[in-house]
């Protein structure tokens, strides 16, 4: 009884209670200096200023809204937004990465070079100086829409990429681009690790039941390569889906850039810094939900 | 069936086949025996151009194995392979492994290719695994599936890598047992292996391969019991 | 099967037209590249006007750092040369251990002013000089925090446990811009009135939090990679849990983590241009104002062109430093 700071059951239960102390009295002490703060700035905590009228225009809008409306609107707007860009981006990205890692390990040897080129040029370089590249030196330096540089269905003008009559505004064209080519040099380095995972043992098992190159790719390589591939890959949209913020820096009316102008509008850093977290990780949650419900269903059955 | 004429093969600079010959008729059970490394599965695994070789020429069923793309995807329609390792496909069932290359390569209707499966699975005595995953199967059971998922090629020549020497003893009976009845059924057989017993009882004929050079041919009871070599009789010392 | 010749001419046939589907993708390929180089070898030759890069040359390596000064950033390169050589070349790391912290001190000294230098602030540190400041100091003092954060997420007290995860999952579940928000607008209202910080401190300690959060991840794999047997073995060999974890089980952890942490460095050293957008002047901020000058208007391809190749060399350097560490240690 006497050696009791000797029992392991004793310290364990003192570092419990030290570690609680601690968290504590450090969230107590930045939650204090923080109402304190707020007193002295005459700032009263709640969510009612939402309602008022949030009075700046927003250049894409995907549904009817006016200056007049309030700021609640005004934040669907800038979510619906960043929800278009990250769903399209994920699509192109992993379109752009898939094709860049198969065409790396390809036998022919330009393709492999340029496929290199692609990857190792454009991951290396900051994401946000790409941003500003597509937007000012590209989509801004591009010909008026009368003088647009047209392949067939798709054309490209100062105001943006147009597609089979729709109109994407040149924000919106320079995000998705950045947005894409950079996280595609990452998803093409995960493909092709995860297509070199495969066991030689399963290309010889294929090639010698006479399946063709691209059968072979397609029922027995890919399919196990994505085992390798997935968990990496729903990082890499995760990072497209928190990337996707950098839009402010083009002037892409998304969730952040919206709560950007609201901020500094009303000052409501609480509230709006609350807004900004729970909506991203609500959409970083989602997006690793479904692609765990996805990576179960390729996982392995073994015993 | 399959000549192979003077087959030469590097790595390198190592050579790994110095001109080995072999020719098997229809029927014929074939064992290649020999040392680790003597070249005996590069050997074989040239036969469905899993390796190339830089010398001499291989013709299988009447095509002449060469560069031509053509040629290769015929001669691996005709040529079933057994590896060491099974290679079964992890992400498919058993079933799935079987009627692949039969859907996909020669274009049967699914029912077909699983009616084909089904009867090769009983016939390997796996019939009631069929839904299962590889994962969930014995060596011994995965190796019978790999037999059954080469023979659903309906190939003219099958050939064995080692296809024992990754099993756990208690499983390598009943992997020979399914070679030594398809042997019977007529089929045309190229097997590397340890086996002594089985090359004695199914062999037609026994081969010695050492250090990339063929040394000896004969039958079962010569070459154990009248090797005409000296490096034979070293082999068979050192193995009996 | 012929024997492989080595002809320019066979190896053309080898690699390029070995099938007709590969034929067909040298041609496209081949297509493809000469329109991008014409495109480019016309745009750089003949229609860029490169003096906007060559006459603003000091404005990005460090930006309006005072001129009769800048010798000082020299000494701090050669201290930082310095330093990675004899950490190279010295067999005996130990001593790194007072030789750095020193170092940091120093250079932060040389940079800053103060004991018989002249003062320079903090506004006035700019370019390449601020990426490197502040990716160098936000990796030093978000390494310890990550250890910690990762050994917290390891440990058998479950409230520690449990602090831990939340801040490393509420963290990484947030974008970076997001963080430097928060740390330009809330750290002010969360620290005593009395405490005034920089722009470049706030700024940096976003960098901080964020990246310990990763880096705890990182160390994580690593901690996980450790083998139960090597800690039964420091239990048997009579260590206690702390000297087993300080001796055993953390040096292996981060050697095997350290490619992971030279990847987050590399994302955090291109992260730092993020800070721009909040009005900081470091190398992607200086192209602000370097866009601003009347006779540079519209420069735009130019001028990103030529520092995103500084930021490539940076970065392609580590990654290849790293790649060639990873192949040693296995």
């Amino acid at each position: 009884m006497a050696s009791f700071w000797r029992n392991t059951r004793f310290w364990r239960f003192a570092g419990q209670a030290i570690s609680v102390v601690l968290i504590v009295a450090a969230l107590g002490f930045l939650g204090n200096n923080l109402f304190g703060n707020l007193r002295q700035l005459g700032i009263q905590f709640g969510f009612n200023f939402l309602k008022s009228q949030a009075g700046f225009t927003i250049g894409d809008i995907p549904f009817a809204y006016k200056p007049s409306d309030s700021y609640n609107l005004a934040l669907l707007v800038g979510l619906l937004n960043s929800l278009r860009v990250i769903s399209v981006g994920i699509i192109l990205a992993t379109a752009i990465g898939v094709t860049a890692g198969i065409a790396r390990l390809s036998d022919n040897w330009l393709l492999r070079k340029l496929a290199i080129v692609y990857v190792e040029g454009l991951r290396n370089a900051p994401l946000l100086l790409q941003l500003f590249f597509w937007y000012f030196a590209v989509f801004l330096g591009l010909p008026s829409p009368e003088n647009a540089v047209s392949f067939g269905f798709i054309s490209f003008s100062n105001r943006g990429i147009g597609l089979l009559g729709l109109q994407l505004s040149p924000e919106f064209s320079a995000l998705l681009a950045g947005l894409t080519i950079y996280t595609g040099t990452f998803i093409a380095e995960i493909v092709r690790g995860g297509i070199q995972s495969v066991p030689r043992g399963q290309w010889e098992a294929a090639r010698s039941l006479g399946l063709k190159p691209g059968l072979l790719m397609r029922l027995v390589i890919f399919p196990q390569a994505l085992r390798a591939i997935l968990p990496p890959l729903s990082n890499q949209y995760l990072n497209l889906a928190k990337n996707s913020s950098l839009a402010i820096a083009v002037g892409y009316p998304d969730l952040y850039a919206i709560a950007s102008t609201t901020f500094n509008q009303t000052g409501r850093a609480v509230e709006v810094m609350i807004l900004i977290c729970a909506t991203y990780l609500t959409i970083c949650l989602v997006i690793s939900l479904l692609m765990n419900v996805y990576n179960r269903s390729v996982q392995l059955v073994e015993r | 069936m399959l000549i192979a004429e003077n087959v030469h093969k590097w790595y390198g600079k190592f050579q790994v086949l110095r001109g080995v010959s072999l020719t098997v008729s229809p029927g014929e059970v074939v064992v290649i025996m020999g040392p680790s490394g003597s070249g005996k599965s590069t050997f074989i695994r040239t036969f469905n151009a899993l390796e190339d070789y830089q010398q001499g020429r291989i013709i299988i069923d009447g095509t002449e194995l060469s560069a031509d793309l053509r040629n290769i995807d015929t001669i691996r329609q005709e040529v079933g392979m057994v590896f060491q390792q099974f290679n079964l496909f992890p992400h498919l069932t058993v079933l799935q492994n079987v009627t692949l290359a039969p859907t996909y390569v020669r274009k049967w209707s699914k029912a077909k290719a699983e009616e084909v499966a089904l009867q090769l699975l009983e016939r390997v005595g796996i019939l009631e695994q069929a839904q299962k995953f590889p994962g969930q199967l014995s060596g011994g059971q995965q190796q019978r599936v790999a037999i059954a998922r080469a023979l659903a090629m309906q190939p003219k020549i099958m050939l064995f890598d080692e296809p024992t020497s990754a099993l756990d003893p208690e499983m390598v009976r009943e992997v020979l047992d399914v070679m030594r009845s398809l042997a019977e059924s007529g089929m045309t057989m190229i097997v590397v292996t340890h086996e002594v017993g089985f090359a004695r009882e199914v062999a037609d004929r026994i081969i010695l391969m050492d250090e990339g050079l063929l040394v000896e041919s004969a039958s079962p009871i010569e070459f154990f019991q009248h090797p005409k070599e000296e490096r034979t009789r070293k082999f068979l010392s050192q193995i009996l | 099967m012929n024997a492989k010749s080595k002809t320019p001419i066979a190896w053309l046939q080898r690699n390029l037209f070995n099938t007709w589907y590969n034929s067909l993708w040298t041609i496209v390929c081949f297509a493809l590249l000469s329109w991008i180089a014409y495109g480019v070898g016309n745009w750089a030759f003949n229609k860029a006007q490169w003096e906007v890069v060559t006459s603003n040359l000091p404005l990005f390596f460090v930006g309006r750092y005072p001129a009769d000064q800048v010798w000082r950033l020299w000494l701090v390169l050669v201290i930082v040369v310095g330093t990675i050589a004899t950490g190279i070349l010295n067999r005996k790391r130990r001593f790194l251990f007072i030789l750095i912290p020193v170092c940091v001190l120093s250079i932060l000294w040389l940079i800053g002013g103060g004991f018989f230098l002249t003062t320079v602030g903090t506004n006035l540190w700019n370019g390449l000089l601020l990426t490197l400041l502040a990716a160098s100091i936000s990796i030093v003092l978000a390494f310890p925090i990550g250890i910690l954060l990762a050994l917290g997420r390891q440990s058998s007290l479950p409230i520690l446990r449990g602090f831990c995860t939340i801040y490393v999952e509420l963290v990484r579940g947030l974008p970076l811009i997001g963080i430097l928000f928060m740390a330009q607008v809330m750290l002010p209202l969360v620290l005593p009135s009395q405490i005034q910080l920089d722009r470049v401190v706030r700024a940096i300690a976003g960098l901080v939090l964020f990246n310990a959060a990763y880096l705890a991840e990182n160390v994580r794999g690593g901690l996980q990679s450790i083998p139960r047997g090597q800690v039964e073995a420091a239990k048997a060999l009579g260590l206690n849990t702390s000297l087993s974890l300080l001796l055993i089980v953390l040096p292996q952890a981060l050697r095997t983590s350290i490619p992971a942490i030279v990847g987050q460095f590399i994302s955090l050293f291109k992260d730092t241009s993020l800070l721009s957008l909040f009005a900081l002047v470091e190398l992607t901020g200086i192209t602000r104002s370097i866009l601003a000058q009347p006779e540079y208007l519209g420069r735009y391809a130019e001028v990103y062109l030529f520092i995103g190749l500084i930021y490539w060399v940076f970065c392609y350097t580590m990654s290849q430093v790293s790649r060639k560490l990873e192949r040693k240690s296995i």
